[in-house]
């Protein structure tokens, strides 16, 4: 029985490997590696970016700038090593085009050295670390959504035009983090009371409230992204400090993918973005009707940003005449590419990260309860990140 | 059953794996996919590491659950090297950074070698669960420690840009070569394990796996073995960390992560504790389903290999139970009997593990 | 240093280890029972707080909800330990910690195809949503409150039951010589079965209560999982009274360093510094703990049996 279980697994196996080493379809299609989180914690993000990429797709029929579109999926688990593995093999067995996908920053950065190595294009739907917007940037990566400063700068500017005087910071003590507290101070001129670093993944914030509480600040900023994120909004609002002390975030504390786990906690909280569910433009009423229809879920703004990935790289592909085997004119279409952003104004910087608005968003509910976010304001026009001065290729 | 003729079989198919393993670059270049050479060079990092556990926890008995702390460390060596190389700083304020590949194997090696050592003293004086436990406190503790790093950008970890660079022509940029330097440092370790399993040391320390108060009583230093074996196997671990971060250009905590640690102990299982080639074997086999079962599962129902893990975790489940002593027992039953056995009609010969160990008295 | 921070987070460290406790007294009696190392006791600590959520949602009652979910949870426990446990008793740990790793990725995959991907809401109830005055000018949640009074009484209740029932005078005599147990009459089978059940209704409780002040999502189980075999092997396998004091143990120490060792560091370090070391010493904490109690007590600090 046992070794029964083995020839088949091994033969399911080899069979698998001489299915899969058949030459990838001809040079006349556009073949692109999506690897995204797809199963275990944080997959909602993953998912939500491969479906808003997949519409993208559809709302061009199919073929991204005028050619036939393939879009190859993989799971990274969240591991990074395992997407360098994606990475690997979309390239080398499936040459792919453009990989795009990745949710965070950690999985970006482990993919870079090997996307440069093999001159594949990243077009990165999310994750924008400052590592790639600066000193170590490189001509094949792309971030079509933010640099990773850049909602918390907008943030700082709103909290310090609201006036107020005396902040409490609290991020993951990554990357991530150190950047969104740093983004915040830089535009940010009142008084940081504290800045407290939690362990990643950390589940339990009673002991950061209970600081809050003991360091009476008029306000609190957090970047928790994530399930810590509904962690912390739950137990800040179970602690009865929601309504004394105003916390503030960037987008990512209060995303779509999690306002419905946290509930009225979240309702009212302003929180920064490059895009919202209700700008008023053409392409993002049809957008995010078409998404509601087609998954039956609001879109979140990881969707969004996939699919102005899916958008970006069809304007260009339709600029170089579909023939994206030329790597480099691809990269000259993308830096230029024109196309209807569902966020409004966008071009890229000099460093491949965008220009563009940042908004201030309110958490509200909708007529049948379900929470959503609404635009209040315009923080920032024509914004830029810091460090695309550090960067050359 | 003739022995002469197991023999043969065996010597036979084990033959065949390596002459496969030695042509496998040719076939993938023959046909268009580079792919799985560095695939297989991952593969063989991986069974590096695989076998190093091996050695404390086939031979030794001692399950440790923090065997990807030393994979990791080795890793950081070559990432942390690198960063210094770029900036031009030296590490610690003593050591200047690098990138030559044989400082730094070497270097990997002897860095794990003595933190392994640390821990080793330390852990060895436990048995059991507590060892499975304390193994896993000191691997958790040296995740979090790179964690706060922020010199070396904490969580992200290391984008190492450029490959070790070794002397000559050799170029391990150019992915056949890194193959077969892989294939080759592996082979020669199966060798050497295969002679030091054999040795006076190899007696000793599986003495002290099959019992130890025995092997005490006939004068073995069961705590010097042991402790040899886990620095042993830690700088090996070290060894193959530096590789792996050369063939993923990246290094970060998630190498020292305890999922990481379990995944080289399912390679161990999987392929056969105790066995010299086991390992190998259960590197290739796990790698292997990790690569091909969604796309296989996504073939036979379009949209399900989404959740290729509902499959997975089933099988390793049915593997633990029907498939006792891993694919080097498979291989040993095709060998022995010529046709397909059960493995647990294979009659038990010395030197495998005992069917149980317990923890409690 | 305040007092009136200290009294708060003492009483957040009582209730993470009162949470923890919930987890490690049920893996602990499996282990120390069954001689079965279960990793996947935190998928039945994920699947209690999804049950929980969604009875709660159904009837419109966290505490029906609640009610609901144990003995739901319990029911899967039952199906877990005939169909897939049962045959790794008598099977080396390591066997088991891989049939188990197994067992993890398949509740994982299953709980997202039922419930799907993205993170579903739990509150707790209104008459717990406020805040009590522990102390004068001490306001601390009421529902935190609750989870420490619960996880209490259950310890009583456990103890209870193991030290003057029936059924737990043959859970002792199961944990300390089965052979001897069978001899006398107890149906092993059954028992294991009972004690599974047992477990999985305490893991089921910890996540529906854990569900209303965390985030309810897929791998939320492998989270607490390390946390509680760390508490286990700190306590002493086999051990509930050592579960307890473990548990207790680990949620204060790792309360206090992430609350304190900052501050603590910054009386001799400079601020940034300080931070750094403080929060990376603070997520160490309870590893080195665990470390320091192996080396001096390798069988923990509450031995089941000599």
């Amino acid at each position: 029985m046992a070794t029964r279980t083995f020839v088949a697994v091994t033969a399911t196996a080899l069979a698998a490997a001489a299915m899969l080493a058949a030459p990838p379809a001809g040079a006349e299609s556009l073949r692109i590696g999506m690897i995204t989180t797809l199963s275990g914690g944080g997959s909602g993000l993953g998912i939500d970016i491969r479906d808003g990429f997949l519409l993208g797709v559809a709302h061009a029929d199919g073929r991204l700038g005028g050619v036939e579109t393939e879009v190859i999926e993989a799971d990274d688990e969240r591991r990074p090593e395992l997407a360098v593995q994606l990475a690997d093999r979309m390239v080398q067995r499936d040459e792919v085009h453009i990989v795009t996908g990745i949710v965070w920053s950690n999985l970006a950065l482990a993919i870079m050295p090997t996307l440069a190595r093999e001159e594949t294009v990243f077009v990165s739907p999310n994750a924008g670390p400052s590592a790639l917007a600066g000193e170590q940037c490189s001509r094949y990566f792309f971030n079509v959504a933010y640099q990773n400063d850049n909602n918390h700068e907008a943030m700082g500017q709103h909290v310090a035009n609201e006036g107020y005087e005396r902040v409490f910071l609290l991020a993951p003590n990554y990357p991530a983090g150190q950047d969104s507290l740093t983004g915040f101070k830089r535009f940010f001129d009142g008084e940081v009371v504290e800045e407290v670093y939690t362990q990643l993944g950390q589940l339990d914030y009673a002991a950061e409230i209970a600081q809050i509480r003991a360091a009476e600040p008029d306000a609190v900023f957090f970047f928790l992204p994530g399930g810590m994120g509904i962690n912390f909004l739950k137990q800040y609002d179970q602690a009865g400090m929601k309504d004394e002390v105003p916390v503030f975030g960037p987008a990512f504390s209060l995303s779509q993918d999690i306002l419905g786990a946290v509930g009225d906690a979240a309702l009212g909280v302003y929180n920064t973005a490059q895009w919202s569910p209700d700008l008023d433009n053409d392409g993002n009423a049809r957008f995010v009707a078409d998404f509601q229809a087609a998954y039956d879920r609001l879109p979140s703004l990881y969707a969004a940003q996939a699919y102005d990935a899916a958008q970006l790289i069809g304007a260009a592909v339709a600029a170089i005449g579909g023939d994206v085997e030329d790597t480099d004119a691809l990269i000259a279409a993308l830096e230029t590419a024109e196309f209807d952003s569902i966020r409004g104004p966008f071009r890229f910087n000099t460093n491949h990260f965008p220009i563009q608005d940042f908004y201030l968003r309110q958490v509200v509910a909708r007529e049948d309860g379900t929470l959503t976010n609404r635009m209040v304001d315009t923080v920032f026009t024509d914004h830029a990140d810091v460090y695309a001065a550090d960067c050359s290729f | 059953m003739d022995e002469a003729a197991t023999r043969r079989r065996r010597r036979l198919i084990y033959g065949g794996l390596v002459g496969f393993l030695l042509v496998l670059p040719l076939l993938a270049e023959a046909a268009g996919q580079g792919f799985y050479i560095s695939f297989a060079t991952r593969v063989l990092i991986l069974a590096l590491a695989a076998s190093s556990l091996n050695l404390i926890l086939g031979y030794g008995g001692l399950v440790s659950f923090g065997h990807a702390a030393y994979v990791g460390i080795g890793g950081y060596v070559v990432g942390i090297a690198f960063v210094h190389a770029g900036d031009g700083t030296p590490i610690l304020g003593l050591l200047p950074g690098g990138t030559d590949a044989l400082v730094l194997l070497a270097a990997a090696m002897a860095v794990s070698g003595l933190v392994a050592a640390v821990i080793g003293a330390i852990c060895l004086r436990t048995r059991g669960v507590a060892f499975i436990m304390i193994t896993l406190a000191f691997a958790q503790m040296l995740f979090f420690f790179l964690v706060s790093l922020r010199r070396y950008n904490g969580e992200d970890g290391i984008a190492v840009w450029q490959r070790s660079t070794l002397p000559g022509p050799l170029d391990l940029n150019e992915p056949v070569q890194f193959y077969y330097l892989v294939l080759g440092l592996l082979l020669a370790l199966l060798y050497g394990l295969n002679r030091l399993v054999a040795s006076r040391f190899g007696r000793a320390l599986r003495a002290a796996r099959d019992n130890e108060g025995r092997a005490q009583a006939l004068g073995f230093s069961t705590f010097r073995y042991q402790l040899t074996a886990f620095v042993l196997a830690g700088a090996v671990a070290g060894l193959a960390g530096a590789l792996l971060v050369n063939a993923t250009g990246f290094v970060a905590p998630s190498y020292l992560h305890w999922t990481r640690s379990g995944d080289l102990i399912v390679m161990v299982v999987l392929g056969g504790m105790g066995t010299i080639a086991g390992p190998t074997l259960g590197a290739a086999a796990l790698m292997g389903m990790e690569e091909f079962l969604p796309e296989l599962i996504d073939a036979l129902h379009d949209g399900a290999g989404d959740y290729w893990k509902i499959v997975l975790g089933p099988l390793l489940i049915v593997i633990v139970l029907f498939a006792r002593r891993g694919l080097a027992g498979v291989i040993e039953a095709a060998a022995g009997a010529g046709a397909l056995r059960l493995p647990r009609l294979i009659p038990r010969r010395p030197g495998q593990p005992p069917r149980r160990r317990r923890t409690r008295r | 240093m305040d007092p009136a921070l200290v009294v708060e987070q003492t009483l957040n460290g009582f209730q993470l280890g009162v949470m923890l406790f919930l987890m490690a007294a049920g893996l602990t009696l499996v282990f120390g029972i069954m001689d079965l190392i279960n990793l996947a006791h935190g998928s039945l600590y994920m699947v209690g707080a999804y049950l929980t959520a969604t009875f709660a949602q159904a009837f419109d009652s966290f505490l029906l909800g609640l009610l609901l979910a144990l003995p739901a949870a319990a029911l899967v426990g039952v199906i877990v330990e005939v169909t897939a446990l049962r045959t790794l008793y008598r099977r080396a740990h390591l066997d088991q910690v891989l049939a188990t790793f197994g067992l993890i990725l398949f509740f994982n995959e299953l709980v997202r195809m039922i419930w799907g991907p993205v993170p579903i809401r739990l509150d707790p109830p209104d008459f717990l949503a406020g805040q009590v005055e522990v102390l004068p000018g001490i306001p601390y949640s009421a529902f935190r409150l609750a989870i420490i009074v619960v996880g209490i009484a259950v310890a009583i209740g456990l103890w209870a039951l193991i030290a003057r029932t029936r059924l737990g005078m043959r859970i002792r005599a199961g944990a300390s010589n089965r052979p001897m147990a069978t001899a006398l009459g107890v149906d092993i089978a059954r028992l294991f079965t009972v004690v599974f059940a047992l477990g999985a209704a305490l893991a089921a409780l910890a996540g529906g209560m854990a569900g209303a002040v965390l985030s309810v999502e897929v791998g939320m189980g492998e989270q607490i999982l390390l946390l509680t075999f760390v508490v286990i092997v700190i306590g002493g396998i086999g051990s509930v009274r050592g579960a307890f004091f473990g548990a207790l143990l680990v949620g204060l120490v790792d309360t206090y360093g992430r609350a304190f060792l900052p501050d603590l560091l910054r009386l001799v370090l400079e601020p940034a510094v300080a931070d750094g070391v403080g929060a990376s010493l603070a997520s160490m904490a309870i590893y080195l703990v665990m470390a320091l109690v192996l080396v001096v007590r390798p069988r923990g600090l509450f031995p089941a049996h000599g």
